[in-house]
């Protein structure tokens, strides 16, 4: 029995080879301007130097939106095409989101603390976000429980895509919720409208994020196809021994 | 008959005669709903306030119950194959099956909604409200659940699995019909906001879901 | 009407099973695929049956209807029987022929053909293995479809249904139907055609 190996990964290790690097050097750059200009921004009136973990949340949260993103793109990549590095692509990417999925919660939850002296509210920012850490979740069991890696990206594709239509209808629930039973006092964790001396810095930090998040996914990629090539030379293995 | 009535028949007969089915779904119902006074207290207002939102509850985990068998069982036993094969669109098939699935288990549960609200010290309004909204939602949690039925299909333990991967999926139901059953029961909010909004979440579930199931096993395929 | 197969590969779970495999089967001929196990025959009928994809390759079937794929106009018999135990012989049935087109009267001579006639109204659940066999074939008598896909159709049969196998077979090809067989050992087609697969595939 012959084997398939994965349709020309080593063009692209050549290339996130060549990229990494520069990809790296771009991230520390952008967090060591973001976060120059974090500490230096002025406090909030109101919460004073824990505002700033906003500079930690807000990008977060979109970059668990944004990965949730590339999975999609992945998973279209997989079902109309079939190209095995958008397989690559979903999986490597959905731990990196779960993980700055989590990383949003644990900040949310400690910005939280010093003001209302709880670890956790069920605010809408924070409630859905809690969903779509579950959603990861989920992908990620989805992608551990089927063997067959082709197989399992293209399942798992059509999970995200389900997952995508649903992440809009779940937000605009998590906030219809919340608005339901808002109590009196008005707990928004973004403090009140964004100032623009803070804008700055966080649109920087959110480029940093993305960067961020663009190398580990590459540096993943990199992960899951030599992973993918270690599987096969155990299969080769398997059918040596069995005299093919 | 034809072929999709054929099959909705055979899987609501399948559903009467193997065991399991509608009895053991709203038993099921029966002993959530019964757990809950333990763990926090037999408070009769307490009860009434949080009623809704345990019948739905209730209602969500039982309706998950049977899921698992919905496809695996013809996974198993060689039938998928040839509805794969038929010429009845797949998408046509799946719906039947789960319109007989929510025929058998979602619709009996809507059914003891009374007795279990006489439980929770419900009033009839209440309880009325509970039903409707029930009525309107639990066809979404089968469409929904359809879904990962046809995701886990050919797993070999794949009921918690589906569990997971369906019920935050599910949450705008859950969220929008317990609002709805409160805003009948309470107010402020109209009646018909949550639940116009449900109905929404269903009808779009009845048809996003046999389309996205029929992927799912089709690109399942080895 | 032709199947004709080109340069068919097939890929499992990671492993390519066969490669540029070809075959053309006419009107009222049968094709017996033969080979050690894991050689790809449940693999090559599936493939035919759409069930599953080639990985290269083409398959085309000539002077059938265009509307349809191969599979629709196919009857395939696998390893299991798609029979449900809580449901009666009888329902069983009805319920295949409702589901693929056929008109429900056929029930009866077409469990007359294979000899379970006499129980329309047990339980599957009670049937032995033999008489589930002869229940899914039953099927492919009630139900007219050109193509016939066959998994080791002679497993858990006596010798006795292995006759009435082989003369639904001769009859189906006499009437310009194509078989498609995977086996291991002989099914008493006669002129039947040899596909051998091997692990040098």
């Amino acid at each position: 029995m012959a084997l398939i190996d994965l349709a020309n990964p080593s063009r692209f290790l050549a290339l996130a080879d060549r990229v990494l690097p520069w990809l790296a050097a771009a991230t520390l750059f952008a967090f060591a301007l973001g976060l120059g200009q974090a500490y230096v921004a002025p406090d909030d009136y109101q919460q004073g130097a824990t505002v700033k973990i906003m500079f930690i949340h807000v990008p977060s949260a979109w970059l668990g939106m944004f990965a949730w993103g590339i999975m999609s793109l992945a998973a279209v990549g997989t079902l109309v095409w079939r190209h095995p590095l958008a397989d690559v692509a979903a999986k490597a990417a959905a731990p990196v989101g779960a993980a700055f999925t989590l990383m949003c919660l644990v900040t949310g939850s400690l910005w939280g603390r010093p003001m209302w002296g709880t670890y956790w509210v069920w605010d809408a920012r924070l409630t859905s976000v809690l969903v779509l850490f579950l959603m990861y979740l989920g992908v990620i069991a989805l992608w551990r429980t089927i063997d067959d890696p082709a197989r399992a990206a293209r399942v798992v594709a059509v999970l995200t895509l389900v997952g995508a239509i649903n992440v809009p209808i779940i937000k605009f629930s998590v906030e219809w919720w919340n608005t339901l039973h808002q109590s009196a006092s008005v707990l928004r964790l973004d403090g009140s409208t964004i100032h623009p001396a803070i804008l700055g810095p966080l649109v920087v930090m959110i480029v940093a994020f993305t960067l961020l998040f663009l190398s580990l996914h590459l540096a993943a990629m990199r992960n899951e196809i030599t992973r993918r090539r270690l599987r096969t030379m155990l299969m080769m293995r398997a059918d040596a021994a069995a005299g093919h | 008959m034809t072929a999709l009535a054929a099959l909705l028949m055979r899987d609501l007969r399948l559903a009467v005669r193997v065991g399991g089915g509608a009895p053991i779904g709203v038993l099921f119902f029966l002993i959530v709903v019964t757990l809950v006074p333990f763990a926090i207290g037999p408070d009769l207002n307490l009860l009434a306030r949080i009623g809704p939102a345990i019948l739905w509850l209730g209602a969500l985990l039982a309706n998950l119950l049977a899921l698992d068998r919905l496809i695996a069982m013809d996974h198993e036993d060689g039938s998928l194959d040839l509805i794969l094969m038929a010429r009845a669109p797949l998408e046509l098939a799946l719906a039947a099956k789960a319109l007989a699935h929510w025929l058998s288990t979602g619709l009996p549960l809507v059914i003891a909604t009374p007795l279990l609200g006489l439980l929770l010290n419900l009033d009839p309004t209440a309880t009325g409200a509970v039903a409707l909204t029930l009525i309107a939602g639990t066809p979404a949690l089968t469409f929904i659940g359809l879904i990962g039925a046809a995701l886990t299909t050919a797993l070999r333990r794949g009921g918690l699995l589906l569990a997971v991967l369906v019920l935050p999926l599910t949450i705008p139901v859950l969220i929008f019909g317990v609002a709805a059953a409160n805003a009948a029961i309470v107010g402020p909010v109209p009646f018909g906001t949550p639940f116009s909004i449900l109905c929404a979440l269903t009808l779009m579930s009845i048809v996003v879901g046999p389309f996205a199931a029929a992927a799912a096993l089709r690109q399942g395929l080895e | 009407m032709r199947l004709a197969a080109s340069d068919l590969a097939c890929v499992r779970g990671g492993r390519r099973v066969f490669r540029n495999l070809s075959f053309a089967l006419g009107a009222g001929t049968a094709l017996a695929v033969i080979g050690p196990n894991g050689a790809g025959k449940s693999s090559l009928l599936r493939l035919v049956a759409g069930l599953l994809r080639p990985a290269e390759g083409r398959l085309t079937l000539e002077g059938g209807d265009p509307e349809l794929t191969i599979g629709e106009q196919a009857h395939y018999l696998g390893h299991q029987d798609a029979l449900k135990p809580s449901l009666s012989v009888q329902e069983n049935l009805a319920f295949w022929l409702d589901f693929l087109g056929a008109a429900e009267t056929k029930v009866d001579a077409a469990l007359a053909a294979v000899g379970l006639d006499g129980l329309a109204g047990l339980p599957a659940l009670y049937l032995s293995a033999g008489q589930r066999r002869r229940l899914s074939l039953a099927r492919l008598v009630a139900v007219e479809r050109p193509m016939w896909l066959l998994d080791e159709p002679t497993s858990a049969l006596d010798a006795a249904a292995q006759g009435v196998l082989a003369d639904l077979m001769r009859a189906h090809r006499a009437g310009g139907g194509l078989i498609l067989a995977a086996t291991h050992g002989p099914l008493g087609l006669e002129g039947a055609e040899e596909l051998r697969l091997g692990s040098g595939q």
